[in-house]
C-alpha cells in the first residue's frame, strides 16, 4: 500500500475507534430512552461513515455488517420498529464485531478470517422482524415515531375546525431524509435544520402529553401562524418557563455538534512537554545561577528578563500540559455499557451515574487508570450490588446504583466509585483469607475492620465463592491496587456494611513534572515527592541524640503520642552514619496508609523536579523511583518512598497493605513477622499486642481515674476513656510493689469508640515472627509463643475488651458492627 | 574478506582496547556524576549529558582490574546501547585506527576470568596488541543483564 493509503488507512482507524466509542454510549442510551431521535440519528451517521470509508478501503467483511446493521438502523430511524434489548444485543455485537475487525487491520492490515455469517444472520432477522412490523412496540410517548407503513390504520384526531386529520400524515416519511424537514411549528428564530424538535422535547421531558402537542401541530396546519410553543402556552397546557427551557436545552443540542478541536500526532505533544521539561530545567539553573551571583543581581535589566523568562516558562508548562489534559468523561464513557453487560451477566439491574466528567487528567493517567477503573466498575456491580429479590427484600429500590465521581482536590484528583450494595463483610473477607492461608486465625480476630477490608488487596484473594466470567479469578484489586500506586496514587475502600462501598482513588494530576522536597544525606541530594510528604520534625543535638528512642534495634520516635517507626536514609542506603550527631531532620512520610520518619541529614527546599526514568542498571533499585536534573546541573535521584518502606521492613514487603505491623501476612518459608508491643501486667505477665491495634500509649496520673457507673474511666481528648485493667481481666497475679501514681495505658479504638487498657509498664516494641507454640489456657490469651526469648502471651485484644464491656463492639457504630460476631478464635 | 573495520582505542592499565567507532556516541573528559547508592561498585554514577541522564560504568572494575591511582580523572566512552546511552569510564583516550581481518586472533590465553568473556578478538599490531572490547557485554551489569 503507499503512503497515501496507509494515511487514509491509519485516519480511519483513528476516527472509526473514536466513533465506537461514541456508538457504545449511544446505544446504551437509546436503549434507555428509545424515543430519542437525536441519538438515533448519531448512531446511524457513525455506522454510515464507516461503511463508507470501508467500502473505499476494501473491506469487504466490515462493508457486509455495518451495510446490514444500517439498514436495521434506518428502519428504527424511520420509526417502523423501535428499540427493544434484543436488537439493542443485536447493534451492540455489531459494535463489538467492528472493533474486532478494526483491531485486526490496525495489527496486520487485514480483515482477518472470520466472517461473522451469525452476526450478519441475525441483524438481517432483526431487520426483517422490523420491517414486518409483528412485534414493533412503539413508545406512546412519541408522535413522530408514529410510523406510515405499520399502520394499517393512521390515527385520527379531530381538528379544530372539526375536520379531521391524520396524525400520520404529521410523522416523518419513511425516507432517509425524513427526519431532517422542517418542523411545521418550529421556533421562527431557530433554523429548521437537524436538532430536536420543541414538541418532542416537551414530551420526552414529560411536559406535555402527545396528544396536546398533536391538537398544536394540527392548528399551525389549520393557519395558526404562532409557535408551537406559544400555542401549548395558551392553551394553558405548559407554562412559559418551560418552554423557555425547553428552546435552551434545544439550542444546545444543536451547539453540542459544533466543537473547534485540531487532531494532534500524541508523539508530537510528548517531545513538546520533554522540551518544555528541559525548559524548566534550564529556568531553575538560570535562577540559581542569579541567586548566587551578586553580580547578576546588580543588573536590573537582567533580573527582569530573569523573572519574565520564569513567569512565561511556567505558563508555558502549564499551557502544554493542558494540551495532554483529557476529561476523565473519556474512560468513563465506556462505562455504561460495561455495567450493561455485566448486570444483565449477573442478573442485576445496575444504573451508573456520572459526576464530575468534565474532570481532566494527563492523557499518561488516563491511560494508567482506565484498566483499573474498569475492573473496579465490574467488581462493584459484582460483588457490591445485590440481585433484585435480595435488594427488595432489604428495603432498598431493586436497581442497584453505581456513582463515579471526579474532583481535584489539593492539586490531585480524585475518583470516587460507590455502590449502594452489600457492602465488604468483613467476616466473611476474613475466613476467606484464612481459608486461603494468608492470614493465621490469631491475626484474624486481632485484626481492625479496616485491616479485614484491605485484605482484598492481597494477592491471591477473591471472595467470589464461584469464578465467574468477571470476577473472582483474584488477580484483580492486588493488580488495580498496584497499578494506582505506579502512578503516585492511592486507593482507599470506605465500607458501609449493607449499605454498600465507596473506593476513593487519588492520583496526581501528571507524572512529569511533580513538586518533590529535596533532602541531603551523606553529602547527595535527593527528592522526595510531596504526595508522600506529611510534614517535617526537626531536632536540635539534644533531640536527635534522645528523641529516637533505640528499642532493640527498632528505632521510634513518639510523634504527639503516636508510635513513629524511623529511617535512617544514611544506613538504608548503605552510607557511613552520621560521624556525629548534629541536628537532624526527621522527614514524616507515608507509605501504603502507614507512616514512617525518614532521618536525613538536611531539608534543602521544594522544588518543580522534571521526573525521568532510571537507566535499565539501576532501575532494579527499590529505594529509587527515577532520577531528575537539579538546578546546578547534578543528577539527583527521588526516593521512591514506598520502596524505601519496604526495604526497611517498615510497612509488608510485596506491597500487602494488612502485611504491616500488625497482621503479618503468613509466607510460605518462614512466617510473617510482626510489629508487636511488649508489656507488663502484674508481676511478672510478659503480654504482646500487636502493633497495629494500638492508638496511642499514654500514661495517666493515678489522681486521674473517676468512677462512671462502676467502672474507672479517664477524661482523654474531650472524651470519657474507658479503662481496663488487664491484670485483673486476665488473672495475673497483681504486681503490689509497683508504683502506682502513674498507670501506663494502651489506648485502642474501634469504630469510632476507644477504651484504655491499664497495664504495668510498657517494655518494649519488638518486630518478631508470631508463631504460637501453645495452645491458650487463659481467657484473654489468644496463644503463647516465644517472642526475644522470654515466654509470651499473646493478648486476644477482643476477649478482654468484651470481659470488661461485652457490648463495646455492638455499641461501636453500625460500621463496626460485625466486629461483635468476632470470637471463633 | 570484509571491509576493514574502525575502532576508537583507548587505554587501561597497560592494556590497548578498541570499541568499535559505530558504538561510540561521543567522548568527553571527566564529568561531575552523582553516585548511586546500594547499585554495585561497577556503576560509578549518573551524568547530566546535556539533559540525557548517562549511567556511568568503570570499565576497569567490570575487568576487574585494580582502581585507577587517586586524583586520575578517567575519561567518559559513551556508547549507545538498548536502554540509553551508557558511559564507559576508561584510562586515556588513544586514536581511529583502522583494522582488517589478517591480523586478527583469537583472545590469547593470558587474559583470565572475566576479561576474557569481554574481548571479542585480539588484534596485531608490529608493537602491540589490540583488544576488541564486546560493548554489549561490558555494559551487561546490575539490572540490565543481557538475555542469556
Amino acid at each position: 500500500m503507499d503512503d497515501g493509503m496507509d494515511e487514509l488507512l491509519g485516519e480511519f482507524l483513528v476516527e472509526s475507534f473514536e466513533n465506537l466509542d461514541q456508538l457504545d454510549q449511544d446505544l446504551v442510551a437509546l436503549e434507555a430512552d428509545p424515543a430519542n431521535l437525536e441519538v438515533l440519528k448519531s448512531i446511524f451517521r457513525t455506522i454510515h461513515t464507516i461503511k463508507g470509508t470501508c467500502g473505499f478501503l476494501g473491506f469487504g467483511t466490515l462493508e457486509r455488517i455495518t451495510h446490514v446493521g444500517e439498514s436495521l438502523l434506518s428502519l428504527l430511524r424511520d420509526g417502523a420498529a423501535a428499540v427493544d434489548t434484543e436488537i439493542a444485543d443485536g447493534l451492540l455485537s455489531m459494535t463489538d464485531a467492528v472493533r474486532a475487525i478494526l483491531v485486526e487491520i490496525e495489527h496486520t492490515g487485514t480483515e482477518g478470517a472470520d466472517a461473522y455469517p451469525a452476526l450478519v444472520a441475525e441483524l438481517a432477522r432483526l431487520q426483517e422482524r422490523a420491517e414486518s412490523g409483528g412485534e414493533a412496540v412503539l413508545p406512546a410517548a412519541v408522535p413522530a415515531a408514529a410510523p406510515a407503513s405499520a399502520e394499517p390504520e393512521p390515527a385520527v384526531i379531530d381538528g379544530p375546525n372539526g375536520g379531521a386529520i391524520f396524525l400520520a400524515n404529521l410523522a416523518p416519511r419513511p425516507r432517509p431524509d425524513a427526519v431532517d424537514v422542517p418542523e411545521p411549528g418550529g421556533e421562527p428564530e431557530l433554523e429548521p435544520e437537524p436538532g430536536t424538535r420543541v414538541g418532542e422535547l416537551l414530551v420526552r421531558d414529560g411536559a406535555a402529553a402527545p396528544v396536546d402537542v398533536a391538537v398544536g401541530l394540527i392548528q399551525q396546519e389549520g393557519g395558526d401562524q404562532r409557535p408551537l410553543g406559544e400555542i401549548l402556552v395558551d392553551a394553558g397546557v405548559v407554562t412559559p418557563e418551560v418552554v423557555s427551557d425547553t428552546l435552551e436545552a434545544q439550542r444546545e443540542v444543536k451547539s453540542a455538534v459544533a466543537d473547534a478541536t485540531i487532531r494532534v500526532d500524541v508523539g508530537l505533544v510528548d517531545s513538546l512537554m520533554t522540551l518544555v521539561g528541559e525548559l524548566v530545567l534550564a529556568r531553575n539553573q538560570i535562577l540559581q545561577l542569579v541567586s548566587s551571583t551578586p553580580a547578576a543581581a546588580g543588573e536590573p535589566a537582567f533580573m527582569s528578563a530573569t523573572q519574565r523568562l520564569n513567569l512565561i516558562t511556567t505558563e508555558l508548562q502549564t499551557g502544554v500540559m493542558k494540551t495532554r489534559m483529557q476529561p476523565i468523561g473519556n474512560v468513563w464513557s465506556k462505562f455504561p455499557r460495561v455495567v450493561r453487560d455485566v448486570a444483565s451477566q449477573c442478573g442485576k439491574q445496575v444504573r451508573i451515574e456520572m459526576d464530575g466528567k468534565e474532570t481532566e487528567l494527563d492523557k499518561t493517567i488516563i491511560e494508567a487508570i482506565k484498566d483499573p477503573l474498569t475492573h473496579l466498575v465490574r467488581n462493584s456491580i459484582d460483588h457490591g450490588i445485590e440481585l433484585p429479590e435480595v435488594r427488595a427484600e432489604r428495603g432498598k429500590p431493586t436497581e442497584g446504583l453505581v456513582l463515579l465521581r471526579a474532583y481535584h482536590e489539593g492539586g490531585q484528583v480524585n475518583i470516587e466509585i460507590s455502590d449502594d450494595g452489600a457492602g465488604v463483610d468483613v467476616e466473611r473477607v476474613k475466613a476467606k483469607a484464612l481459608e486461603r492461608g494468608l492470614i493465621t486465625p490469631v491475626q484474624a480476630a486481632q485484626m481492625s475492620d479496616r485491616d479485614a477490608v484491605n485484605l482484598i488487596f492481597l494477592p491471591g484473594f477473591s471472595t467470589a465463592d464461584q469464578v465467574s466470567n468477571i470476577s473472582g479469578r483474584g488477580v484483580g484489586m492486588d493488580v488495580v491496587k498496584t497499578n494506582i500506586e505506579k502512578i503516585g496514587g492511592t486507593l482507599d475502600v470506605q465500607n458501609r456494611p449493607g449499605a454498600g462501598t465507596t473506593l476513593r482513588i487519588k492520583i496526581p494530576l501528571t507524572l512529569a513534572i511533580v513538586p518533590a522536597l529535596i533532602v541531603k544525606s551523606a553529602g547527595a541530594q535527593y527528592a522526595i515527592p510531596q504526595v508522600s510528604l506529611l510534614e517535617l520534625v526537626g531536632l536540635s543535638e539534644d533531640q536527635a541524640r534522645t528523641a529516637i528512642e533505640n528499642v532493640q534495634g527498632t528505632p521510634v520516635y513518639r510523634l504527639r503520642g503516636n508510635i513513629l517507626p524511623i529511617v535512617r536514609l544514611r544506613e538504608e542506603l548503605g552510607d557511613e552514619p552520621a560521624p556525629e550527631a548534629g541536628p537532624a531532620t526527621i522527614v514524616v512520610l507515608r507509605a501504603d496508609e502507614r507512616e514512617f520518619g525518614l532521618v536525613v541529614d538536611e531539608v534543602r527546599d521544594t522544588e518543580e523536579i522534571v521526573v525521568k526514568p532510571l537507566s535499565p542498571h539501576v532501575a532494579d533499585i527499590a529505594a529509587f523511583s527515577g532520577c531528575t536534573i537539579m538546578g546546578d546541573g547534578r543528577v539527583a535521584l527521588i526516593l521512591d518512598v514506598l520502596g524505601l518502606a519496604q526495604r526497611a521492613h517498615v510497612i509488608g514487603e510485596n506491597r500487602e497493605r494488612s502485611g504491616a505491623p500488625g497482621a503479618g501476612v503468613a509466607d510460605d518459608t518462614e512466617g510473617p513477622t510482626e510489629a508487636l508491643l511488649l508489656v507488663q501486667v502484674g508481676s511478672e505477665g510478659r503480654v504482646a499486642i500487636p502493633l497495629s491495634s494500638v492508638d496511642r500509649l499514654e500514661e495517666f496520673p493515678a489522681g486521674a481515674l473517676e468512677k462512671a457507673s462502676g467502672r474507672d474511666v479517664v477524661q482523654y481528648r474531650d472524651s470519657i476513656l474507658p479503662l481496663i485493667d488487664v491484670c485483673n481481666t486476665l488473672g495475673y497475679t497483681p504486681d503490689y510493689e509497683r508504683d502506682a501514681s502513674q498507670l501506663p495505658v494502651v489506648v485502642y479504638s474501634a469504630g469510632g469508640r476507644m477504651c484504655g487498657l491499664v497495664v504495668d509498664a510498657i517494655l518494649d516494641i519488638v518486630e518478631d515472627r508470631l508463631t504460637p507454640t501453645a495452645t491458650p489456657i487463659r481467657y484473654g490469651v489468644a496463644g503463647t509463643a516465644v517472642v526475644r526469648g522470654a515466654v509470651t502471651d499473646l493478648l486476644d485484644l477482643h476477649a478482654v475488651i468484651r470481659a470488661a464491656d461485652p457490648d463495646f463492639f455492638d455499641r461501636a457504630v453500625p460500621a463496626d458492627a460485625t466486629t461483635g460476631s468476632l470470637s471463633h478464635v | 574478506m570484509s571491509d576493514p573495520r574502525q575502532f576508537c582505542t583507548l587505554y587501561l592499565g597497560e592494556h590497548l582496547l578498541g570499541v568499535d567507532v559505530r558504538r561510540i556516541q561521543e567522548v568527553i573528559a571527566f564529568q561531575p556524576m552523582t553516585r548511586v547508592p546500594l547499585a554495585p561498585s561497577v556503576i560509578r554514577g549518573l551524568i547530566n549529558l546535556r539533559g540525557q541522564i548517562v549511567t556511568a560504568l568503570d570499565l576497569r572494575d567490570r575487568l576487574a582490574m585494580p582502581e585507577r591511582a587517586e586524583g586520575e580523572r578517567p575519561m567518559n566512552v559513551v556508547v549507545h546501547a538498548a536502554g540509553g546511552a551508557v558511559s564507559l569510564l576508561v584510562d586515556r583516550i588513544g586514536e581511529v585506527v583502522e583494522v582488517g581481518d589478517s591480523i586478527m586472533e583469537a583472545p590469547p590465553e593470558t587474559l583470565s576470568g572475566v576479561a576474557r568473556d569481554l574481548i571479542r578478538a585480539v588484534y596485531k599490531f608490529e608493537d602491540r596488541l589490540l583488544l576488541e572490547l564486546d560493548v554489549d557485554r561490558a555494559i551487561s551489569v546490575g539490572g540490565a543483564l543481557l538475555p542469556v
